[in-house]
């Protein structure tokens, strides 16, 4: 194995983070990515299969040395149990977004088509706007924005990318069953 | 068995358990409570005069001794004035615990008086913290602290405590064990790897050792040493890694990079393999990364994972103690002799010998020769404490250090002012060593009130200031890079001697060559500290010298005699 450093194609990545659940970790992490200057696309944090362990999906723009890098420096932070690249694993990646859209009786129904279409779901209706949700990889919640965007959007919403290996495994290493 | 203590006794406790027995530190409003127990405690406390010589001063006692240095400040400025001194300690994975006070928990982000978020603000520079506001947490907080300070790559942690903690009463019991679900450090190096380092080694041709402080750190003075005299494997050694192989031993080559030796940077350039042992492969020992060591393959062991592959290319990385990897490896490894190598090696050692200005006739008072007369007087065996600049280039370059862990100076941040308090550190922790500051004017008269701390604790430092007038590594490269135009390097320095004489220090000026080894006699008969104000040559230059950018082998270098 060889490993170089400013060299590879650059591509976005997906990293997945487990950390303890400890006041100040999450600040650590931002920390990290701001003092050793990665460029960080989208970064979503919440509570995993184990109490007291949080999980954190981490969207990064690099080569192989810099994601490399950008892994084993998150493993050193003493509160990170387990830092895995799924970023060529088969794996599901989604985002959640929540539009709200300028919608009058004129439009309504056009936006309603274009939201069934995406399999968005419409969570609130008022008489000058909607709130759509939606689910999916980025490329459609972009695709829908870009749909969206020609009626007027008031307010987006989006979470980043949360993601999952399919199959048993797991980035845990116990196999994911409990 | 448990007491009923408060956050203050628990934490002396707690430091006694751990075999501290000095800790330097100012006292203030958010860590009185803990000042006011030290006195029922069997540690020695040592009240520096600003706190940044706390942080140095419990480096300088890691570094020297292995053991776990700590410093102690109040909260706001007594924390902030630690920060040069932690980001030291940590960028030379100096195992340093920082103790400081906070304002109450109950007043905790509300801009109190002398309130600074000093967890936030040590953030970058520790390998871990914490925030404690429940005298509960506080037992197995600095049991963790010293335990993830000094293993696996040491560094600094800091315990930040509220007031109310220091008061607060709680049963202690002081854990026997750690639990650390995220820190795992790979201490022993993977079997094939070392396996095939071995096989690389015995089928190199014109090998290279590059052994940083990660050797001492390991304490595998031993190892190298078996290793390089088996394999007959010359070593270059970082800033940091001098004194992990008696420098006067044949095969040691020195310091390499920017200011390294013209014989240890053809030789990185020309190798087929390095073996770069605790080393971060730091700019300054390899300038740019792509133009290293062209021609060889790289072995890269480090206990950081981190580490391998940061900066340079590695062929074959091995993660682990560099104790434990050298003892596996030099197992595997075929004795060797690598004649036609060695021999290379030794005519560009010839031709620095000819540059070397001690050869040169000369009646001027050069610092090269104020270091090799200190080296001469102490054979070697003293600890030599260098600041920052030309000063640290030089002792780098004439010390020929014997004694292991005989260097403490500050490489990777490069802290002006880190010499004289780090000596202090030193002093207490190798109290039957030699301790000799090697400063320039500028990085001493930044810590200087330390001179202070040094009379009041008794501590025998020998301060030697090679005194130019300038900033002079600066001045140097304004002089070849910036047009000579001297902006903002000159600078004034007291009466050096008879500032040393107001502190009560004998104080002692050199103006002429025919001085130097008087003066140092003198110094070394005098049993408590004593303070050199040699007066060198203004514009000398540290060569020699690879200008930024270039490859190691393109040096400026030491003039021939024309």
């Amino acid at each position: 194995m060889s490993v170089a450093p400013n060299s590879g194609n650059y591509s976005r990545r997906t990293l997945i983070a487990l950390m303890e659940d400890k006041p100040g970790v999450l600040g650590r992490v931002v920390n990290l990515f701001r003092r050793r200057n990665y460029n960080i696309e989208s970064l979503s944090v919440g509570h995993s299969e184990t109490p007291g362990i949080s999980r954190m999906t981490v969207v990064v723009y690099g080569n192989d040395a810099v994601i490399e890098q950008v892994a084993k420096q998150l493993y050193k932070i003493v509160n990170v149990t387990k830092v895995s690249d799924i970023s060529t694993e088969a794996a599901v990646f989604r985002e959640l977004a929540l539009l709200k859209v300028h919608a009058t009786s004129a439009t309504r129904a056009e936006i309603k088509q274009l939201a069934d279409i995406f399999r968005a779901r419409i969570i609130d209706v008022y008489p000058e706007s909607m709130i759509l949700e939606i689910t999916g990889t980025e490329d459609k919640v972009d695709s829908l924005i870009n749909m969206l965007r020609p009626f007027g959007i008031k307010e987006l919403a989006r979470t980043g990318r949360v993601a999952m290996v399919r199959g048993a495994g797991g980035v845990g290493g116990s196999g994911g069953s409990h | 068995m448990s007491m009923r203590l408060n956050g203050a006794q628990i934490l002396w406790e707690c430091l006694v358990r751990e075999g501290v027995e000095v800790v330097f530190g100012i006292t203030g409003g958010s860590i009185m409570p803990v000042y006011h127990e030290l006195p029922n405690y069997p540690v020695r406390h040592v009240t520096v005069r600003h706190e940044q010589a706390a942080a140095h001063a419990a480096d300088g006692y890691a570094r020297a001794t292995g053991r776990v240095g700590v410093c102690m400040a109040t909260s706001g400025p007594g924390a902030t004035n630690l920060v040069t001194g932690l980001a030291t300690a940590q960028m030379d994975s100096s195992p340093v615990v920082a103790i400081t006070g906070q304002v109450a928990s109950t007043v905790l982000g509300t801009d109190f008086f002398q309130e600074v978020d000093t967890t936030g603000i040590t953030m970058p520079i520790v390998k871990h913290s914490y925030l404690i506001t429940d005298v509960r947490q506080l037992a197995t907080a600095v049991k963790e602290a010293f335990y993830l300070a000094n293993s696996g790559r040491p560094g600094v942690v800091l315990l930040d405590i509220t007031r109310d903690v220091q008061l607060a009463e709680t049963e202690f019991d002081y854990p026997s064990s750690v639990n650390l679900p995220g820190y795992k450090p790979h201490l022993h190096g993977n079997v094939r790897q070392i396996r095939q380092a071995a096989e690389m080694i015995n089928q190199a041709k014109q090998p290279v050792i590059i052994a940083g402080r990660g050797v001492i750190i390991a304490r595998a003075e031993d190892e190298l040493l078996a290793l390089v005299e088996k394999a007959q494997i010359p070593v270059v050694t970082t800033l940091l890694g001098k004194s992990a192989i008696p420098e006067t031993h044949p095969l040691c080559l020195g310091m390499g990079g920017m200011h390294g030796e013209a014989y240890a940077n053809h030789a990185m350039q020309s190798a087929d393999l390095i073996v770069g042992i605790g080393t971060r492969f730091d700019d300054r020992l390899t300038s740019t990364a792509s133009t290293f060591a062209p021609a060889a393959k790289i072995i890269h062991i480090d206990v950081d994972p981190a580490e391998i592959g940061k900066r340079v290319r590695v062929d074959l990385p091995i993660v682990g103690d560099a104790l434990n990897v050298l003892r596996q490896l030099v197992p595997l490894v075929q004795p060797a002799t690598h004649p036609e190598w060695l021999a290379r090696i030794e005519e560009w050692r010839a031709d620095t010998r000819k540059r070397d200005i001690l050869w040169r006739n000369t009646t001027e008072l050069v610092p090269q020769y104020v270091v090799r007369q200190i080296w001469e007087a102490t054979r070697g065996q003293a600890i030599m404490v260098s600041d920052v600049g030309q000063n640290q280039m030089w002792e780098a370059q004439y010390y020929l250090h014997q004694r292991r862990r005989g260097l403490i100076t500050s490489g990777g941040l490069g802290t002006m002012g880190f010499a004289l308090p780090a000596a202090m550190g030193v002093a207490i922790g190798c109290p039957d060593a030699l301790v000799w500051v090697v400063a320039g004017d500028g990085g001493f008269q930044m810590t200087v009130q330390e001179l202070a701390t040094v009379v009041q604790e008794k501590l025998p430092i020998k301060i030697s200031i090679l005194n130019n007038g300038y900033l002079g590594m600066v001045r140097q490269w304004q002089e070849f890079f910036f047009k000579r135009n001297y902006s903002g390097t000159p600078i004034l320095g007291p009466d050096f001697a008879k500032l040393a004489e107001a502190y009560g220090i004998p104080g002692i000026t050199v103006k002429e060559k025919s001085q130097v080894v008087e003066a140092i006699q003198r110094a070394l008969a005098i049993e408590g500290p004593v303070l050199i104000d040699f007066q060198i040559e203004r514009e000398h230059n540290v060569f020699p010298m690879v200008p930024v950018g270039q490859p190691i082998d393109k040096m400026i270098r030491r003039p021939l005699e024309s």
